[in-house]
């Protein structure tokens, strides 16, 4: 598996859109800074761009890398090689160059900005960890939708439309809902509502962060325990967790079963 | 009633009276101290005090004095060195002054008695003027320094410590009730119900007090008119600072910070007329300001800062003006509940502004519309909170600021700052 991955991440490594997307952070940090010239008020920006535009390059770069090597992956299907190893170390070549990209390209500006003398160095890293986890994720489910659509169009239509639909229309449903069942009490819904969206689960990751004070406004039990204490913090990431174990173990499992 | 009679002394007489106890105390001339310690020949605070003359010094040695209901009804100036301690043994009340011109300083008070019927405190001033209280520790307190009926006094450079947990049976900080003409300098307020708490009194100023992690409010004020507090720090309390249903009060140059919670506020105003609030700091705080029924307002220079709400703006309020205030990084700027809008709202900095300015004259181009159409939809469910900052929401944001439907749509910056406000 390690060669597979080897071989996939230098493939992607020695191409031009992983320079195009290290070479876009970098220019993200370097503007911000040069703009905000806050490090922390630069933090809050980067984090409302990176909630939706990770999943986006994810789902996208995924889905094109899995297309454009069907060929070899048949070449590789041909060999003596365990599927599931063939498929994780496609998978994992992809996601850890895509995170290396996001953590170099953000990392230098801000490195050099003078991250390390500063207090906001933790919510620096929580915004890398965010990042590479929903890195993580949007690759499986590009490579989950992949594998099971043959049609290039089909496929990437898919994707897509996955990605609006987790990063805008699920949290206008969200809102409508919560509107609709306002006489009931809500707390634990809205709490679970986000739990079962990687993108609300990164926001909240941020919000504990930057919007504690007018989390803390609302009255409720179940809202103060999750966000006053650090419950919320390990739920959240824990929930991260688990939406990379799970598309990873259906990619495995549908993998093994499929006839190429 | 007889007691009434006795106050209203003929005028004459009180001059004399009060010029008698001035030089006394100024010329020294007859004015002696008096010396307490364990092993003197006054052991006991009350010993001391009933063998001082008006205008003597009682000067106390370090020493621990187990003492309640020590009652000062003389001029007098009670000193203490080292901070000797006076234990109540939690009986009930330790020192109750009643006479005009009493300084009490440098004294370690503990142990004050709990009670459901009485208002028992360490220090008590009833009916009397020109006192000074100064440099004294409270802990272990029901109330610390109850000024009753008092005017003219000062109350300086104190550290009151409370353990209050419940609101139900633990007193105030500093209370003043029907006192007018008081300053409140420098002391420092912990974790007890109210830190200073005005009730009925008047003119009163506080200035340079520390009034932190308190049950319930850092300072109160209820019916007290035309007083100032300036360069105060709020910080931690249950409720923040609450100033009901007075008149003129200024308000210069405060910080108030970190008051968490769903009742909590930075500052919360109800029926305020004409009052000033100038220089302020409302940093990290759930709500900045909460405003109830106050009009004629002035907010000029303040500083809110990461607050989740900074101005929360609850129903009749009345011409109000804001002005050159900065709005820095706040979850909404302002909430209003209301369509109607009377209040101004110009050459303020909002760092959510998005606008250009095109003449570079350091105000945008474009009008600010300060109230977002989520904090109306988080008024209304305010479970919906856990989608601040959605994609979605910045579109739904968006399209109201396009066209107003529901936030008031002369709700405007017409002059938003490109800059930060310094002044």
């Amino acid at each position: 598996m390690l060669k597979i991955l080897k071989y996939s991440f230098f493939d992607l490594m020695r191409s031009r859109w992983s320079y195009v997307y290290l070479l876009f952070y970098l220019l993200l940090g370097i503007v911000l800074l040069f703009l905000n010239n806050d490090l922390s008020k630069a933090i809050i920006t980067l984090m409302n761009v990176i909630i939706v535009l990770i999943p986006l390059i994810g789902t996208v770069f995924g889905i094109m890398y899995h297309y454009n090597s069907t060929e070899f992956t048949q070449l590789l299907l041909a060999q003596p090689l365990k599927r599931s190893t063939i498929f994780l170390g496609q998978y994992l070549g992809v996601a850890l160059s895509l995170s290396l990209s996001l953590v170099i390209g953000l990392g230098i500006p801000f490195a050099f900005y003078g991250l390390f003398y500063s207090d906001a160095i933790w919510d620096f890293s929580l915004l890398l960890v965010t990042g590479a986890f929903l890195t993580l994720i949007f690759v499986a489910l590009a490579f989950n939708i992949a594998l099971s659509n043959e049609n290039k169009i089909k496929g990437f239509g898919y994707a897509i439309l996955m990605w609006l639909f987790l990063a805008v229309i699920y949290d206008g449903l969200f809102l409508m809902s919560l509107v609709f069942f306002e006489d009931y009490p809500l707390d634990k819904a809205s709490l679970i509502g986000s739990m079962l969206n990687p993108i609300d689960l990164s926001r909240i990751l941020i919000l504990l962060k930057l919007d504690i004070s007018a989390l803390l406004g609302y009255t409720g039990a179940v809202f103060k325990s999750f966000f006053g204490t650090n419950l919320g913090l390990f739920l959240s990431l824990g929930c991260l967790v688990l939406w990379v174990i799970l598309p990873v173990w259906r990619l495995i499992y549908v993998s093994k079963r499929k006839d190429f | 009633m007889q007691s009434i009679g006795i106050f209203k002394l003929d005028p004459v007489i009180k001059t004399i009276l009060h010029t008698i106890i001035f030089l006394s105390v100024w010329s020294g001339l007859w004015a002696k101290t008096i010396t307490v310690c364990p092993d003197c020949t006054h052991k006991t605070l009350k010993q001391g005090i009933a063998a001082a003359q008006a205008g003597d010094t009682v000067l106390v040695r370090k020493g621990t004095y187990k003492e309640h209901d020590i009652v000062i009804d003389k001029p007098l100036t009670l000193v203490g060195e080292n901070y000797p301690v006076i234990d109540g043994e939690l009986k009930g009340e330790i020192i109750t002054i009643t006479s005009d011109h009493v300084t009490v300083d440098g004294l370690f008070i503990i142990n004050v008695g709990t009670s459901y019927t009485t208002d028992y405190a360490a220090v008590r001033v009833k009916r009397s003027n020109h006192f000074v209280i100064k440099n004294l520790v409270l802990e272990k307190l029901f109330f610390g320094i109850y000024l009753e009926k008092a005017r003219d006094g000062l109350v300086y450079h104190n550290k009151i410590i409370g353990d209050a947990v419940e609101e139900y049976n633990s007193g105030n900080g500093i209370q003043l009730w029907y006192s007018h003409n008081v300053r409140i300098e420098k002391n420092i307020v912990q974790h007890v119900r109210d830190g200073i708490y005005l009730e009925f009194s008047d003119d009163c100023s506080i200035t340079e007090n520390v009034s932190t992690e308190n049950v319930r409010y850092g300072l109160h004020f209820m019916f007290s008119n035309r007083d100032i507090y300036e360069n105060n720090t709020f910080e931690k309390n249950g409720a923040g600072v609450a100033v009901m249903f007075s008149k003129e009060i200024k308000m210069y140059n405060n910080h108030f910070r970190e008051n968490w919670g769903s009742a909590s506020y930075g500052m919360l105003l109800k029926e305020i007329n004409d009052a000033e609030i100038k220089g302020n700091t409302f940093a990290e705080n759930t709500i900045g300001i909460n405003i109830e029924g106050s009009n004629r307002v002035v907010y000029h220079n303040n500083d809110f800062l990461n607050n989740g709400w900074a101005i929360k703006v609850r129903g009749a309020c009345y011409t109000n003006s804001f002005t050159e205030n900065n709005f820095m990084h706040n979850s909404f700027d302002i909430s209003y509940n209301s369509k109607v809008n009377d209040n101004v709202f110009d050459r303020n900095y909002w760092s959510n502004y998005t606008g250009y300015d095109l003449n570079k004259d350091g105000v945008g181009d474009v009008p600010y519309r300060p109230v977002k159409l989520f904090s109306y939809v988080v008024n209304r469910t305010p479970e919906t909170i856990i989608l601040l900052r959605s994609l979605f929401i910045d579109i739904l944001d968006f399209s109201e600021k396009v066209s107003p439907v529901f936030t008031p749509d002369n709700l405007v910056d017409e002059n938003p700052m490109t800059k930060r406000i310094l002044w």
